[in-house]
C-alpha cells in the first residue's frame, strides 16, 4: 500500500449490498475491517463470484501490503515472514514477527549437529501467555563440497519439521541439497549478480523463496528485480549485514523499507534478512554478547528473519522477549478490567492477594498462581493500566483507591479473615491500608515469582 | 469458483517451458503459477538498475540542552553534557548527523538499598556513602550521576530537605560531572526537597527530577528557573499528558532548552513496547515541527533490573551474570533507536555493551567492502 487507504477508497469496489454473510453488518463496516486487516477479502462471498472477478482483482493489489508475505516450508511448519505494510509500529501493527534461524554447517560432527538441530525442536519458552519459539535452520556449506552439503541437509530434514534456508553462493551446492529436501520449500540462499539466473531457475523448479544478495543497494534491487523478471515472486532481502558497521546496516534496512512502504517499489517489496551470525570477535563470551546487540538492532529496524548462532539460554531470551515486546499489536487495550478474581477453587479461608490491572502485571501474577497452584481471590485495583512501581509513583495505587474496592466487591463477605497480601513495591501504602480498611496488609515480594514461597511460610487464616 | 479456460489459452500463449507435474493446487494458486511462466516468457534479464534512497527533510528539530556548568558559566563541573539537537531519527547517518551520542547517567541512591546481584557487585563497598558512589560511577565512565533522595521518603527514613541537600553538595564536591537530583517519588514531600536542593546546587545547572502532574510542579519549576537548573518534565506512558505537562512549563516560562521529558521506561518483557511507541512518537512530532515536544527524552533504563529475567537466578534461564546486563543493555538500545537521549542506568557491564553498539551505529557508512563468503564458511 503506498498510500493511507482509507474505507471509501475499498468501499467503492465491494458489492455494496449490505447482505451480512461476511459478518459485518453493512459493506462500509467490511471495508473499515479490511484496512485493518481483521478479515480477507476471501470472507465476502459475493465477491467471490465471477462477476465480481476484475474487483476482486483490484482490491487485493490495492490491499496488497508494501512488503510482500513470503511463507517458508510447508505444511504445518510454514514459517510466515513479512506481510508489513507500516513503517511505525504505532501507524498500525507489526505483522509477522521477526522469524529466528539457528546455524548449522556440514561440517558438524553428526552428534553436534543433531543436537543443534534437537535444540530448535525444542526450544519453548512460555512468556505471558505465549509459547516463544525458535523458527527455522539454517544449514551453511562450509565444506564447499555438494555431496556433503546434500547430506547434510538430509540429516538435518529427516530429524526436523522446522523450515531449512541453504545457504551457499554455489548454486551447485546449492542444487544438490534442492534434489533432497526441496519438496519441503527451503529458503535458497543466495542469488547474487553472478548467480541470480541458475539459482533463479532452481527457485522455479523446486518452487521455493529466495534470497537476492548485494552489498549495495542498487546491485541489491537488480539482482531482486532480474529474479522477477524470471516470474519469481518469493523473495527475501539481504542488503549484507556488515555487522561492524551497523550505521550501514541500520540505513540499508530503513531506505529498503521505505522504499517498499513509501514509495511502492515492487523490487524492494520484499522481506529483509539480517545475519547477526557473522559477528566476527576472537572471544567467544564477547562475541555472544555482540551477536545479541546487534540481533536487538536489525529487529528494532525491521529484520523479518535474523539467522543467529549463539544457542545460549541468556542471549535468546532477551531476543525472543524483545520480539514479543515489538510484535504485540498497540491497538491491544494496556489494562484489563479491575475487579475481584478467583484463581482457582478459593474458600472462605483462601488467601487474597492485590494486583494493578496494567495487562502485564496482572498476567503475570495470574500465571504465578496457576503454576504455583495456590487457591485464592485477586483483588485487581484500576491503575489506569500501570503496573505497580509506576502507579505507586504516580498515585494511581493509594489506600483509598484499596479501600474503596474492597468495598465494591464485597471482600468481607468472601472471605473471613481481614487480610490481604500487597505486592512488595505498594508497601509504602500499607499502614495507610490498614488504618483506612481495618484489613491487615501483608506485604508480600517483590516479584510475583516469590509468592509460592510467601504464602507457604506467611499465610494463615 | 470457475476459471475462463479462453483466458487461459490466451496466458499460455508464447510460453516457451511449461511444468506441470504438479497440478493439485487451487485455481488462484494455479492462476498464480500461470502468470508465473507468463512472465518467464518474457525474457529474463539483468538490469543494472540504480536505487534512489527516499530521503526526508523534517522540518522540525529537537532542542540542544546543555546540562552542567563549568567555571566560566558560574559553576564547577569540569565539563557539560549536550543532548538533543536531532534533525532525523536515531543514527539515520544516511540523510542527517544527529549532533550528539546518547549519554549515560549512573544511579546513586543516598541509603542503601536492595540491588540485584550483578548489580550489587560492582557497588558493594559504596553503598552507604553517596559521594563515593559517585566517584566510583565516573571511575566506571559515567557522563552524568543521578543522586537519588530516596531517604526524604516519609515512609523509608523522613530524612529532612536539609539533610538531603547536605548529600548533594557532598555528590557535587566529590565528582566533577554534571549531576541529575532525583526525589523519593512522593508527592507531597518532593517539591520541599527538590526545591532546596536545587538552592544548594545552584548555578552547577543540574537536571532537577521530576515535575509531574501528580505534584506541585510550579514550585519545582520555579526553583529550576531561580537557580538556573533543567527541570526533568515525567509523564507515564501518556503523550498527550507529556504534551500538557511540557506546555504548563513552557507556559511558566520555561525555554525548551531547560527541559528534559521521561514518558516513562518499561523495561523489556514488561511493556517495553509501549515507551519504544511512545518514544518513537514523540520523536516524529518533534520532527514534524511540534513545539511542544521538541525536548531531548530521557529513560530509567535502571527499571529493566525490576524484570524477573534480568535479577532471577534461575538455572534455565541460563548465567545471570550475563542474562542481567543484556536485559539492562537491550533496553537501552531499543529506545535509543525509538528516541531517547539520555539512559539513567546502573550495570557498568550493560552500559559498556550499549555503547559499543552505539559506537557502531555511529560510525560513517563508506567502510571496507564486506567479505560475503565470509559467514557460510565459517567454522
Ligand atoms: S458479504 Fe460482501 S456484500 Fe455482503 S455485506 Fe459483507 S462485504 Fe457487503
Amino acid at each position: 500500500m503506498a498510500k493511507k487507504l482509507g474505507p471509501l477508497d475499498i468501499y467503492r469496489y465491494l458489492p455494496k449490498t449490505n447482505c451480512r454473510e461476511c459478518g459485518e453488518k453493512t459493506c462500509m463496516a467490511f471495508a473499515s475491517q479490511l484496512i485493518e486487516r481483521d478479515v480477507k477479502l476471501e470472507d465476502c462471498p459475493q465477491l467471490m463470484k465471477p462477476d465480481f472477478a476484475e474487483k476482486f482483482h483490484h482490491l487485493k493489489e490495492m490491499l496488497a501490503p508494501g512488503v510482500k508475505e513470503v511463507t517458508i516450508g510447508t505444511g504445518d511448519a510454514i514459517v510466515k515472514i513479512g506481510g508489513e505494510e507500516v513503517i511505525f509500529r504505532h501507524e498500525l501493527k507489526y505483522f509477522n514477527q521477526t522469524a529466528l534461524a539457528l546455524g548449522v554447517h556440514d561440517e558438524l560432527e553428526a552428534d553436534a549437529l543433531l543436537k543443534r538441530v534437537r535444540y530448535v525442536n525444542d526450544f519453548k519458552f512460555k512468556r505471558i501467555g505465549e509459547e516463544l519459539t525458535l523458527d527455522l535452520i539454517a544449514i551453511r556449506s562450509v565444506s564447499g563440497d555438494p555431496e556433503r552439503f546434500a547430506q547434510c541437509a538430509s540429516k538435518v530434514s529427516a530429524e526436523t519439521g522446522k523450515p531449512l534456508v541453504l545457504c551457499s553462493y554455489d548454486p551447485k551446492v546449492l542444487e544438490a541439497a534442492l534434489k533432497v529436501v526441496g519438496g519441503k520449500r527451503p529458503l535458497i540462499y543466495a542469488a547474487t549478480k553472478d548467480t541470480w539466473k541458475e539459482v533463479g531457475k532452481l527457485a522455479r523448479k523446486y518452487r521455493c523463496p529466495v534470497v537476492a544478495f548485494a552489498d549495495d543497494m542498487s546491485e541489491l534491487k537488480s539482482v531482486a528485480s532480474a529474479l522477477r523478471s524470471m516470474g519469481i515472486e518469493d523473495i527475501v532481502l539481504d542488503p549484507g549485514s556488515n555487522v561492524k558497521n551497523l550505521s550501514s546496516v541500520l540505513g540499508k534496512f530503513v531506505l529498503a523499507r521505505r522504499a517498499a512502504i513509501l514509495k511502492d517499489d515492487k523490487d524492494l517489496g520484499f522481506p529483509l534478512l539480517g545475519i547477526p551470525a557473522a559477528t566476527s570477535a576472537e572471544n567467544g563470551l564477547e562475541k555472544t554478547l555482540k551477536e545479541v546487540m546487534i540481533a536487538a538492532t536489525m529487529m528494532d529496524k525491521y529484520a523479518d528473519l535474523l539467522v543467529l548462532h549463539t544457542q545460549e539460554i541468556w542471549a535468546l531470551l532477551p531476543l525472543i522477549t524483545l520480539r514479543q515486546n515489538l510484535y504485540t499489536d498497540p491497538r491491544k487495550p494496556v489494562a484489563v478490567d479491575p475487579g475481584l478474581r478467583s484463581i482457582g477453587k478459593p474458600t472462605k479461608s483462601s488467601p487474597v492477594l492485590l494486583t494493578t490491572n496494567f495487562a502485564l502485571t496482572y498476567y503475570t501474577v495470574v500465571s504465578d498462581l496457576e503454576s504455583a497452584g495456590i487457591a485464592c481471590y485477586l483483588l485487581v485495583i484500576d491503575t489506569d493500566g500501570l503496573g505497580v512501581q509506576a502507579s505507586i509513583a504516580g498515585g494511581q495505587l493509594d489506600a483509598s483507591k484499596v479501600k474503596d474496592a474492597i468495598k465494591r466487591v464485597r471482600l468481607g463477605e468472601k472471605v473471613k479473615h481481614r487480610k490481604i497480601v500487597i505486592p512488595g513495591y505498594s508497601a509504602r501504602i500499607s499502614g495507610d491500608l490498614e488504618l483506612q480498611s481495618g484489613w491487615k496488609a501483608l506485604v508480600g515480594p517483590m516479584d510475583s515469582s516469590g509468592i509460592k514461597e510467601f504464602i507457604e511460610k506467611k499465610w494463615s487464616s | 469458483m470457475k476459471f475462463d479456460l479462453t483466458k487461459l489459452d490466451e496466458l499460455l500463449k508464447g510460453a516457451e517451458e511449461l511444468e506441470l507435474e504438479n497440478v493439485d493446487m487451487s485455481v488462484g494458486e494455479l492462476e498464480l503459477a500461470l502468470s508465473a511462466m507468463v512472465s518467464a516468457a518474457k525474457r529474463a534479464e539483468y538490469r543494472d538498475l540504480s536505487f534512489e534512497a527516499l530521503l526526508m527533510d523534517f522540518p522540525g528539530r529537537v532542542a540542544e540542552v546543555e546540562l552542567g556548568a563549568t567555571k566560566a558559566n558560574g559553576g564547577t563541573r569540569k565539563n557539560v553534557v549536550r543532548v538533543g539537537g536531532e534533525k532525523t531519527l536515531p543514527f539515520y547517518n544516511f540523510e542527517a548527523q544527529n549532533p550528539y551520542r546518547p549519554v549515560i547517567a549512573y544511579d546513586v541512591f543516598d541509603m542503601k538499598v536492595h540491588l540485584a546481584g550483578p548489580v550489587r557487585k560492582h557497588f558493594e563497598e559504596v553503598l552507604e556513602d553517596p559521594a563515593e558512589w559517585a566517584k566510583l560511577c565516573v571511575k566506571y565512565g559515567a557522563d552524568l550521576v543521578t543522586v537519588h533522595l530516596i531517604s526524604t521518603d516519609p515512609t523509608l527514613k523522613d530524612t529532612s530537605a536539609r539533610e538531603a541537600a547536605k548529600t548533594v553538595e557532598d555528590v557535587l564536591q566529590a565528582v566533577k560531572v554534571p549531576i541529575i537530583i532525583g526525589g523519593s517519588g512522593n508527592p507531597e514531600k518532593d517539591p520541599e526537597v527538590l526545591e532546596k536542593a536545587a538552592e544548594v546546587a545552584e548555578g552547577e545547572r543540574c537536571v532537577i527530577s521530576s515535575a509531574s502532574l501528580n505534584l506541585d510542579y510550579k514550585r519545582v519549576a520555579r526553583a529550576c528557573m531561580k537557580h538556573g537548573h533543567v527541570v526533568l518534565s515525567w509523564t507515564q506512558l501518556d503523550i498527550n499528558d507529556q504534551r500538557t505537562l511540557n506546555k504548563h512549563l513552557l507556559g511558566l516560562g520555561m525555554k525548551k532548552e531547560d527541559l528534559i521529558m521521561d514518558p516513562t521506561t518499561a523495561a523489556l518483557g514488561y511493556g517495553l513496547e509501549y515507551s519504544f511507541s511512545i518514544m518513537e512518537r514523540i520523536r516524529l512530532a518533534a520532527l514534524k515541527g511540534d513545539g511542544d515536544l521538541q525536548m531531548p527524552v530521557s529513560s530509567g533504563t535502571t527499571n529493566a533490573w525490576g524484570a524477573r529475567e534480568a535479577w532471577m537466578d534461575a538455572r534455565e534461564w541460563g548465567d545471570r551474570e550475563k542474562r542481567g546486563p543484556l536485559w539492562e543493555a537491550v533496553t537501552a538500545l531499543t529506545l535509543c533507536l525509538a528516541g531517547s537521549d539520555l539512559f539513567m542506568m546502573m550495570s557498568p557491564t550493560a552500559v559498556g555493551l550499549f555503547k559499543d553498539t552505539v559506537e557502531s551505529l555511529s560510525r560513517p557508512r563508506e567502510v571496507e567492502p564486506l567479505d560475503i563468503g565470509n559467514w557460510i564458511s565459517m567454522r
